[in-house]
């Protein structure tokens, strides 16, 4: 296959591209969903094609192709040499790719199970039994399953010799319960909202107890029903994991991206609250916080060995002790800003262009627990599992709703309550950040959703949490 | 004849008398031109082929896609072996009988086959049209043929094309929006929709934060086709409306009565081929009549259990997602934008909104964000920028009876949240909108 991406990559320098690098991809992800004990998609899917990218003075083009012979991957990088030529129509600045080092590579995910090897009859059959389970709950209107596998062969070449193959798995799943009522629908899911998925095996499926949690999953979707609303005020907030990880991922993880800092995503995703200038200063949150970038996590979703620009995997410090100190970026974006670049770019296959993408953002552990965190709030409320998200452009105003959440009155949770939402502004809301969990909460959480670009990619990214809580925050806010 | 036939053909010859099987073969070209701080710095193109192979043997389904043409006999060999491991699909609907399919006939070749420079030139227009601000955006065009046949003898084959010009222009800290979509790039003016965007963005400079609270809002296309993403997706969805997670009670007055909904693939103005992923023709389905909830959209498997005919609505991941309503056309009124701010006594125009998300899909309350012009209507002008202001509000309850003040005479393909060419939908006016946080949250 290096010779295929290698042919690509001749093909757009003898078109007059400077530099060229192309990627053979060849891809299978296989779903299977569950609802009510009834199996309701059966889905495998193969990607295989050839996606090169060229260099022509300070334009940039990029042509993919699903003919996987020698000529189309010639004429593939003739064409992507050719689109990099119109783009200096409407020229800017000259974007050179900053140095890494150029290597030959294999990188290979660490697994136990191959899921592929799993018959799809023992997945339907695991479904089918937790939402049963789900089923004999009484005001269960809808219980479903999902589980999904993607195995991803990937040769990247180079004009300046690099040659990388990586065999990347990634596996997991989830399950949720629906309790239907007049005016409303309230739902619980396990392990998290959209499952969970981590890099590895059929091994990261059977790690969680999808039998053993079912039950009480169920039961809490149908109490929530009866439950009475969150009031709209402001106290403690206490997240639980996964909604922490996605807290991260939307305040922090999306305003670290260097491409939207220097603007490249103004008119689709966003921009960024942050400015270059204050990074270094710049107060993030308290100093509690401590965040990195850590392509090196094993098990979590967004590790792997290089990046899509043939950047070796890497661990960055984003936020120290409360301020920001590092970006998200590629060889353009780390050149552009003068930085180092970060290996986190990456493309959603071979027919997309490899972009600025989120690794495994997450926090680092504290020294608390969430039975220590509870005991020691007076007033406040914990909620748990990601039900709605919403930032602006710039991540900064958000409002979140979970599943489920509980009043804590005096270090001791006290009755469930439903539709609990909280917003707040960006640095404020980490500036509250007082207590955080650790030890065995700490967990690779894992969002295969992320959304970006034009045309739209989606990304596999890694979130690691535990439960924290925020001092005041607004909560209940409601239409 | 298009290569999408003979593959289509191809592999149902493999699948024999061993499968009840339907095909759908996809190809052609995606292209696309991005441009940020007014220069183009992504410019990406894709041209291939995906086969969609969907089979049931004795009832028990499976279904897989591929990109790779070559070897597509081992492709068939492995969809019918594992659906013969699978259960029994109580659920089945079978396949699509033969059946006439009209095409729509929504292509335009200069459209499939324009070169990055067509592009290019289009995306200087928007860029010029605002001299000294950044400009961000794209330029898209895309050409596919689609070929569907299946084991019962039907057969179908439609052409379509698409072109989108989207941008904003910013200066200072302000933003301006701009859309076009139509099934021809010679539709697209550049430059008019890079006025707009720079216009909107100078009558942003110097906004103010207004105090949350429930206004009068006039709703650009871009916000309203938010809207009917909603109202489609979570409402008029076959497979949520089944499930009891619907807020649609088909036959009651649930909207305002100046308000017709429809969804029309066959439409002279839509997008895309004249039948879905099951061989199921496209057809005219009304969403809402003077008000009243009329149709469901529904694939095969949710018709089947409704006890009614598909509607045309089988499209990708629809057994997941469910059917759902793409071509959604809201009619315009005889009002414009102008006449409507003139009778505003206080409120807002919003040009978009961003980052919408459902708090509860039966009630259908949204949370989001207006975004690339928020501006302050006072005694029928408007009189400054406002900062980006949060609302939380229920759809639905929006459109109520004695809710619309107006319907613009507007409506175009709106670029709704969710992407371009599938809401064509007019400037609306309503009687309120609950804002819950300013710039401060």
């Amino acid at each position: 296959m290096f010779d295929l991406a290698q042919t690509a990559v001749e093909g757009a320098l003898a078109a007059g591209a400077q530099y060229a690098d192309a990627r053979v991809v060849i891809s299978k992800n296989q779903s299977i969903a569950v609802l009510n004990q009834e199996p309701q998609s059966i889905d495998q899917a193969e990607r295989a094609g050839i996606g090169v990218r060229a260099l022509t003075g300070s334009g940039w083009g990029f042509y993919a192709t699903s003919d996987m012979s020698a000529a189309a991957a010639r004429r593939a990088g003739q064409e992507s040499a050719a689109i990099s030529r119109a783009s200096a129509s409407v020229p800017g600045p000259n974007m050179p790719l900053t140095d890494v080092p150029v290597v030959e590579a294999f990188y290979e995910t660490p697994y136990e199970e191959d899921p592929f090897t799993i018959p799809i009859s023992e997945k339907v059959d695991l479904l089918v039994a937790v939402t049963k389970t789900m089923q004999e709950v009484e005001g269960i209107a809808l219980a479903s399953g999902n589980l999904s596998f993607w195995d991803t062969n990937k040769w990247f070449a180079s004009s300046q010799g690099h040659r990388i193959h990586q065999h990347l798995l990634e596996s997991g799943g989830g399950y949720d319960a629906t309790a239907l009522g007049e005016n409303e629908t309230q739902r619980r899911s396990y392990p998290q909202s959209f499952g969970q998925f981590e890099t590895g095996g059929y091994e990261t499926v059977r790690k969680w107890d999808y039998a053993g949690n079912a039950g009480r999953v169920a039961e809490e979707a149908a109490a929530l029903l009866s439950a009475p609303e969150l009031e709209e005020g402001e106290k403690s907030l206490i997240l639980e994991g996964s909604q922490l990880a996605l807290q991260i991922h939307e305040s922090v993880g999306h305003a670290i991206e260097l491409d939207r800092i220097l603007g490249w995503e103004a008119a689709f995703a966003g921009t960024s609250h942050l400015e270059l200038e204050k990074l270094r200063t710049h107060k993030y949150g308290s100093d509690l916080m401590n965040i990195t970038a850590d392509a090196t996590l094993p098990g979590a979703l967004g590790t792997f060995g290089f990046d899509d620009e043939g950047t070796p995997a890497q661990r960055v410090d984003i936020v120290k002790a409360g301020t920001w100190v590092g970006v998200l970026s590629g060889r353009d974006s780390a050149s552009l800003a003068g930085l180092p670049p970060g290996g986190m770019v990456r493309a959603d296959g071979y027919n997309r262009l490899p972009m600025v993408r989120m690794t495994n953002v997450g926090i680092l552990p504290g020294d608390s627990s969430l039975e220590e965190i509870i005991a020691d709030t007076k007033d406040g409320v914990y909620m748990a599992t990601n039900r709605s998200w919403s930032i602006d452009d710039r991540r900064l105003n958000f409002q979140f709703g979970c599943e489920v959440g509980w009043e804590v009155k005096d270090g001791k949770l006290g009755r469930m309550v439903k539709n609990p939402t909280y917003t707040g502004i960006t640095p404020q809301f980490w500036g509250q950040l007082d207590k955080l969990a650790g030890g065995d909460e700490w967990v690779h959480w894992g969002t295969p959703n992320c959304g970006k670009g034009q045309p739209m990619q989606v990304a596999h990214t890694g979130h690691s949490a535990a439960p924290g809580r925020f001092g005041t925050v607004r909560v209940g806010v409601r239409a | 004849m298009s290569r999408t036939i003979e593959l289509a053909g191809h592999v149902l010859e493999h699948v024999g008398d061993r499968a009840e099987a339907e095909i759908v073969v996809t190809g052609g070209e995606a292209a696309l031109t991005r441009f940020a701080n007014s220069f183009i710095h992504q410019n990406v193109a894709d041209e291939g082929y995906q086969v969609a192979l969907r089979v049931a043997v004795d009832g028990r389904v499976n279904a897989a896609t591929t990109t790779s043409v070559e070897n597509l006999d081992s492709f068939v060999d492995d969809t019918i072996g594992i659906a013969a491991l699978q259960r029994v699909d109580e659920g089945w609907p079978g396949l699509t009988p033969p059946l006439d399919v009209v095409d729509p006939k929504h292509f335009d070749e200069a459209t499939a086959q324009a070169a990055p420079d067509v592009r290019a030139e289009k995306v200087a227009d928007f860029v010029s049209a605002g001299p000294g601000m950044r400009a961000a955006g794209y330029c898209e065009t895309v050409g596919h043929d689609v070929a569907f046949v299946n084991t019962a003898g039907h057969r179908a084959f439609g052409r379509y094309s698409r072109a989108s010009i989207d941008g904003i222009h910013q200066i200072e800290g302000a933003a301006g929006s701009g859309h076009a979509t139509s099934q021809r790039i010679e539709d697209l003016d550049g430059g008019a929709v890079g006025s707009l965007a720079a216009d909107r963005a100078q009558r942003g400079l110097d906004p103010f934060d207004l105090k949350p609270g429930e206004y009068q809002v006039v709703l650009a296309p871009e916000a309203v086709g938010t809207i009917a993403m909603f109202l489609a997706y979570y409402g008029f969805n076959g497979k949520h409306h089944a499930e009891g997670q619907s807020f649609v009670e088909v036959g009651k007055k649930q909207f305002d009565a100046s308000i017709n909904i429809y969804d029309d693939a066959t439409d002279s103005r839509a997008l895309g081929v004249g039948f879905d992923a099951e061989g199921t023709p496209k057809q005219r389905l009304g969403l809402i009549t003077a008000g009243v909830s009329e149709g469901i959209a529904h694939d095969r498997r949710t018709a089947a259990k409704a006890g009614v005919h598909p509607t045309g609505h089988g499209d990708p991941g629809s057994e997941v997602w469910g059917p759902l309503p793409t071509q959604v056309f809201l009619e315009e009124g005889e009002v414009s934008v102008d006449e409507m701010i003139a009778s505003v006594e206080r409120g807002l125009y919003v040009a978009t909104f961003n980052y919408c998300r459902a708090l509860d899909p039966k009630a259908l309350t949204v949370t989001g964000l207006t975004r690339n012009g928020t501006f302050m209507i006072e005694n029928g002008k408007i009189t400054g920028a406002v900062t980006n202001m949060r609302f939380t509000q229920s759809f639905v309850d929006a459109l109520g009876q004695g809710k619309v003040e107006a319907i613009g005479n507007d409506a175009r393909f709106a670029d709704s949240e969710f992407g371009p060419g599938m809401m064509y939908v007019p400037t609306l006016q309503l009687e309120g909108w609950n804002f819950t946080g300013g710039a401060g949250g």
